[in-house]
């Protein structure tokens, strides 16, 4: 759950909303707090550290603000995991802007393996926030509709 | 939430008088003991909802309201065109045109134990369900504009189906006024392979059986008999609608916060009905609804198909379908005056009463027949619509249990495979691909549902008619 980069700790986490899941990203950037969230997101299915880098899924995505940016980089994924039926365990995002450029690995749904427990409809603006809390620590979140 | 925040019209109805920003009131149907168990974030969305443009009457939650996006799960509110209104992509959520079909069997419980093994077996082997899982209809894109254009009674003309039914089915199966033009390149991709699957999360398909009748006049037109087997079907739009959903909700927020539209919380997204934005999403919305009617008529017709397998010559006749998360154009009499507004329904129910128009003939001295949902191991409920119902939220109930737990803590508390054993050992058989999405919905993380429906109930949205319980559970 946890990387260390640049001396901050990049990690994710759920938190609990009344019907659905809350996904969190930090880390010490922007881009590691929205990969963080990414992991998160895929937490929600299944176990992210079980799922195999096999393919690369390039994801690119413009928004008018970054919190808007972080549900389109989450829905985009959401709607990459659907049409494919992947899950993906490993990102990295660059961002330069109101643009993000990211890139997915992962693996086709493997159920006796990754036993996913719910799909995810769509990343929602309930409880979104895109801040830098302090210096250095970044947080990217949102609930998502399951 | 607190009750002294609110003042009481009656022990089912409490009003949050409108103040500061509201534009109406907010009211809440439900007793004491189910509003102080209610999120607070009820009471801040629902005062929201009542923020906003057009609004009539009242912002309404219903007895089993939770904190949902923007508007409430368990919300309903009218928006009238000609007073500025708005359409709410929030107001409708990501799952569009989510509902309940119920099918009679005519066959007993009794009848089926010697088979509830095999038909458990046979309807998880020919009813997709769970994450990832695909259909086996594939959709050119003419096919699709069709389905998105003809809903249930396309499905029925390719085959799916049975005609004899549409009527039982809101709108008689078509939503009209849809525009799969306006239905992105993006939803259509999603759900090329999806029609005919139950989806994941809450949704399932359930054998049940008749456990209970509080109405027998109702239960006898509503064809419900004690100790019979009936089917019902909880599902929605699939990812088209949830596509649907992410886009406009998106591009809503962003409209308005162009436009200068203060939100008090972005969920609330919105735009005018009379907008370019607004008139776009009614029309994907509507296909999505056609889309919703459809695939519950394809997995209605493979359980069919499943049943009579069996069970040669059974009949499964649908005694309902109707969905709980859609904005509708409706006419109610508001202020005294007859005017068309625009409803939407957030996990909740229409709930017309007796004499509609827009009932089939067989249903119109009995009312619409309400079908709430359980959760597994807790029973469902059919209801009926009243005539007091109009006057009261513009004809809607509530739509389940709703949770009282997230799926979080339900993770935390229970394992899939005990659950699992714990309802095998009550004679209930679960299916399911996923030990965690069990777990997650596990029948202790929702709230009580006879609680909700008493209150429904006694609250005149709704009248009690019959009580289901499971025997198998589909899980998606």
């Amino acid at each position: 759950m946890t990387r260390k980069t640049r001396g901050e700790t990049a990690r994710w986490e759920l938190f609990p909303h009344g019907a659905d899941m809350g996904v969190r990203g930090m880390g010490p950037s922007l881009e590691t707090a929205f990969e963080q969230a990414a992991l998160a997101l895929t937490a929600v299915l299944t176990d992210p550290s079980a799922v195999e880098s096999q393919t690369a899924v390039d994801v690119d995505c413009e928004a008018p603000d970054p919190e808007i940016l972080l549900t389109d980089w989450l829905n985009a994924l959401v709607y990459e995991m659907a049409i494919r039926n992947m899950v993906f365990g490993r990102f990295r995002v660059q961002i330069d802007g109101s643009r993000l450029r990211g890139r997915a690995w992962g693996e086709t749904v493997d159920a006796g393996r990754h036993e996913p427990a719910v799909e995810v409809k769509g990343a929602t603006m309930t409880a979104l926030k895109v801040i830098e809390e302090r210096p250095g620590k970044w947080i990217a979140q949102c609930v998502v509709d399951v | 939430m607190d009750l002294t925040r609110l003042e009481s019209i009656s022990a089912f109805a409490w009003r949050i008088p409108a103040r500061g920003t509201m534009r109406v009131p907010a009211v809440i149907f439900a007793d004491a003991p189910l509003i102080e168990d209610m999120d607070d974030k009820v009471f801040e969305q629902i005062t929201n909802v009542a923020t906003l443009p057009g609004i009539v009457e009242a912002a309404y939650a219903m007895p089993d309201a939770h904190w949902g996006y923007g508007f409430p799960i368990g919300g309903v509110a009218a928006f009238d065109p000609n007073e500025g209104g708005v359409v709410s992509a929030g107001g409708v959520g990501f799952d569009i045109s989510c509902g309940v079909r119920t099918m009679l069997t005519g066959l007993s419980a009794h009848d089926i134990e010697p088979l509830k093994a095999a038909l458990a077996d046979e309807l998880f082997a020919r009813v997709p369900a769970g994450v990832g899982s695909t259909g086996r209809i594939v959709l050119s894109e003419p096919e699709m504009d069709a389905m998105l254009s003809g809903g249930a009674a396309w499905a029925v003309a390719q085959g799916y189906g049975d005609a004899a039914n549409l009527d039982r089915i809101e709108e008689g199966g078509r939503m009209a006024g849809a525009k799969p033009e306006e239905v992105s390149p993006r939803a259509r991709k999603r759900q090329r392979k999806e029609m005919g699957t139950l989806g994941s999360g809450n949704h399932y398909l359930e054998v049940q059986e008749v456990t209970e009748i509080l109405a027998p006049e109702a239960a006898r037109a509503f064809g419900l008999k004690i100790g019979e087997v009936v089917v019902s079907i909880h599902c929605g739009s699939r990812g088209l609608g949830h596509q649907i959903g992410t886009e406009f909700l998106r591009d809503m927020a962003v409209a308005a916060a162009e436009s200068g539209i203060v939100l008090p919380d972005r969920e609330l997204a919105c735009a005018p009905i009379a907008s370019p934005i607004g008139q776009r999403y009614l029309g994907a919305m509507r296909a999505a609804i056609n889309c919703a009617l459809a695939n519950r008529e394809i997995v209605g017709h493979i359980t069919r198909q499943v049943f009579t397998d069996l069970v040669p010559g059974v009949r499964l006749d649908l005694l309902f379908d109707v969905s709980h998360n859609t904005c509708k154009v409706e006419e109610h009499v508001i202020d005294g005056k007859r005017r068309a507004v625009f409803i939407h329904r957030k996990g909740a129910t229409r709930a017309f009463g007796p004499g509609h128009s827009e009932l089939p003939e067989s249903l119109r001295a009995t009312g619409q027949p309400v079908l709430i949902g359980g959760s597994m191991g807790t029973a469902s409920y059919v209801l009926a619509g009243t005539a007091a119902s109009e006057s009261l939220a513009f004809s809607s109930a509530c739509h389940g249990a709703g949770r009282r737990m997230s799926r979080h803590a339900a993770l935390k508390r229970w394992k899939g495979r005990r659950v699992v054993d714990d309802l095998a050992a009550r004679g209930i058989m679960i299916r399911s691909r996923s030990s965690r999405g069990v777990a997650e919905e596990a029948p202790g993380a929702y709230k009580d549902v006879g609680a909700v429906v008493d209150a429904s109930d006694k609250a005149g949205l709704a009248r009690k008619v019959a009580r289901l319980e499971p025997l198998i559970c589909i899980k998606g």
